[in-house]
């Protein structure tokens, strides 16, 4: 009985000292071969900036039917689910003047802009309030500006949507991927569970394989995208030569989507 | 002394018995909810929080309620309240426990509820919530236990729970003023974007807090005979007709701020609670119910007269409690969210199997607070305290 005891403890040590060292054997060994796999591959490919940001000119983008087209292919490109209702999910949608710019309106306004609508998306603010308000980080300001999501790491407190001035966030009430066309989906992109919140992205995943965004490259020119904090790029050429205008400039949330009007 | 809980007589069985079956039956629909996601309430992509949160930050005044009872005992050596110390500690520990719950059947991924642990993220009001509600828990707990304990061994309290005690005083304030930094930090939300909202709410909580204790004490002395005396349930009327003066009085520098302006954002809200906009009146009964009760509670609980009579006081104190109720358990979640950031109105109203889950909520806090009653009021009888001498 004690001699296999002994022999028991014996053996687990053992094991316990082959688990303790076996990843570091691994790593070891793949230190020669596989040089590299364990970071994360870097597309040469991929755009950089030090502050993403939007111009719309809505003198040319400006009916139901165009911001429609782009929101069907950044809700396609994203798995964005068709829910009906109140609780549905929307990353591009269309709005009018009255509902883009609440405070800004105008009694009498010219019949154009009465007809014109507006395309609605996130507006990466510079000083996000989402942001502020996350109890997880899950979501967070990138380096380029970017506001992104982690889907993994939301608890679906909602406390973004609270604070979000635009109503640009949705919430998963349920499960998303009875409302997608399964066969239809981008496998590229990942498909969202029930209980995450999510919104518009800025297509960070077509800018680290070198493609602009998907609603921009689809505008035919209305939307110009690029960087704003390079006096050369095509953004502030646009900006320089019109007059634009913000959502709620008085929340001071300094949003990266500018409107031509 | 968890032991006192165990023993009762077949009223109590029943009671514990009732209450575990509405749990049991709240959360089998949680069930349901944990399976087919928030898709089951009424909250919708503009009104993202309803009647879950909108319990919880009510709740939260009547955890810090207790403190207006601590404060003249610790503070000021306001010696008639040492009868109610104990149930006004007990009584923060059931709200504690009501509020947390809420907060768990509201979010979407309750699983990952400890990433705001693993994750510490000090610039969200959220994270300063949880430390100063869970803190106020312990502190009760702690508080609370000890002192009755003591009590039953006939000994005096151990030193350090003084300490404590003052702490718990500081920091009942802070899960009001907390809670409030919730909602009047955020950009765009006009209804809650007031520096008066901390003050309004510690107002509606020193108000609603002590009056549903008064109810729930009335209640006791029917059922245990425990009476904490007539001059101290005088002198707490009083501190709840002072504070449901503030609270009113608040409310109204709001009203004059948004209209005396004139600034849409600020009256939209306002006007969509109290006279409906864009064809929507869903709030409207509601919140003229609200302030006629108000009013009327007023008209009872301010005349001594009125208010030193045992037998109108319940009613007034009920009407109190519907009031306040409306105004922040309903009027201020949804109010504040309507309207959406585009200016218009999605209406909300809680489902039936969001009601069931708050019930179940609810009857958890009816659970623990009558175990804790249980609990004090049987030692209360051993020591022959149950009727304090006046």
């Amino acid at each position: 009985m004690k001699q296999s005891r002994r022999n028991f403890l014996k053996f687990a040590g053992l094991s316990a000292a082959g688990l303790c060292l076996a990843p570091t054997a691994a790593a070891l060994a793949s230190g020669g071969g596989g040089a590299g796999k364990a970071h994360a591959v870097v597309n040469a490919k991929t755009l950089h900036a030090k502050r993403w940001a939007m111009v719309v000119d809505t003198r040319k983008l400006n009916t139901e039917e165009a911001i429609e087209t782009l929101a069907e292919v950044c809700h396609h490109i994203h798995n964005v689910p068709t829910i009906p209702g109140k609780q549905e999910v929307k990353w591009l949608w269309e709005g009018t003047y009255a509902e883009t710019f609440p405070e800004q309106e105008n009694n009498f306004p010219s019949e154009d802009l009465e007809k014109r609508r507006f395309p609605l998306l996130c507006n990466h603010c510079e000083n996000p309030s989402c942001v502020r308000v996350c109890p997880t980080k899950a979501t967070f300001k990138r380096a380029d500006g970017i506001v992104a999501m982690d889907y993994h790491r939301c608890i679906g407190c909602r406390y973004c949507m609270a604070a979000c001035p635009y109503g640009s966030r949705s919430f998963n009430f349920m499960d998303p991927r009875p409302f997608m066309d399964m066969d239809k989906i981008n496998k590229k992109f990942p498909t969202r569970m029930r209980g995450v919140v999510e919104k518009c992205n800025f297509c960070v995943e077509r800018l680290a394989i070198g493609e602009m965004p998907a609603c921009v490259e689809k505008s035919s020119g209305a939307i110009t995208f690029g960087d704003l904090q390079d006096p050369d790029s095509s953004v502030r050429k646009v900006l320089r030569e019109n007059f634009t205008i913000r959502r709620k400039p008085a929340v001071g949330t300094e949003p990266g989507v500018y409107y031509i009007i | 002394m968890i032991e006192k809980a165990l023993k009762g007589g077949p009223k109590y069985w029943s009671w514990i018995f009732f209450l575990l079956l509405i749990i049991g039956a709240g959360f089998t629909v949680y069930i349901n909810q944990l399976q087919e996601g928030l898709t089951i309430t009424g909250l919708s992509r503009d009104v993202s929080w309803g009647f879950y949160i909108a319990q919880f930050t009510y709740l939260v005044g009547l955890a810090a309620s207790g403190v207006m009872i601590v404060l003249p005992y610790y503070f000021h050596h306001y010696k008639k309240f040492k009868g109610m110390v104990i149930m006004g500690e007990f009584m923060a520990i059931a709200a504690v426990v009501m509020c947390l719950g809420f907060i768990i059947v509201d979010i979407g991924q309750p699983q990952r509820m400890l990433n705001i642990i693993f994750h510490p993220t000090p610039n969200s009001i959220l994270f300063w919530d949880m430390i100063v509600l869970n803190g106020y828990l312990l502190l009760n707990v702690v508080i609370g236990w000890t002192c009755l304990e003591s009590e039953r061994q006939r000994v005096k309290p151990p030193k350090w729970v003084k300490s404590l005690a003052y702490t718990s005083i500081v920091w009942a304030f802070s899960i009001h003023t907390v809670t409030a930094f919730l909602y009047s930090g955020l950009p765009g939300r006009h209804y809650w974007l007031t520096a008066i909202l901390a003050a309004r709410f510690l107002a509606s909580a020193f108000c609603a807090g002590p009056a549903i204790l008064l109810l729930v004490v009335f209640i006791t002395r029917k059922v245990t005979g425990y009476d904490p005396g007539k001059s101290a349930i005088g002198t707490l009327a009083k501190i709840i007709t002072y504070a449901m003066l503030v609270n009113v009085f608040f409310f109204l520098l709001e009203i004059f701020t948004a209209f005396y302006s004139n600034i849409p954002g600020h009256m939209h809200s306002i006007a969509y609670l109290f006279v409906g906009s864009h064809g929507h009146h869903e709030l409207v009964p509601w919140m003229w119910t609200a302030t006629a009760l108000a009013f009327i509670s007023l008209a009872m609980l301010v005349p001594p007269k009125f208010r030193d009579n045992q037998k109108m006081l319940p009613w007034a104190l009920v009407m109190l409690v519907i009031a306040t109720w409306i105004d922040k358990g309903l009027a201020l979640l949804i109010g504040g969210l309507t309207p959406n950031p585009f200016n218009e109105i999605t209406t909300y109203w809680p489902t039936g199997k969001e009601l069931m889950i708050s019930m179940m909520v609810y009857a958890l806090g009816a659970l623990v607070l009558t175990i804790l009653y249980k609990i004090a009021t049987d030692i209360k009888r051993d020591l022959g305290e149950l009727t304090e001498s006046d």
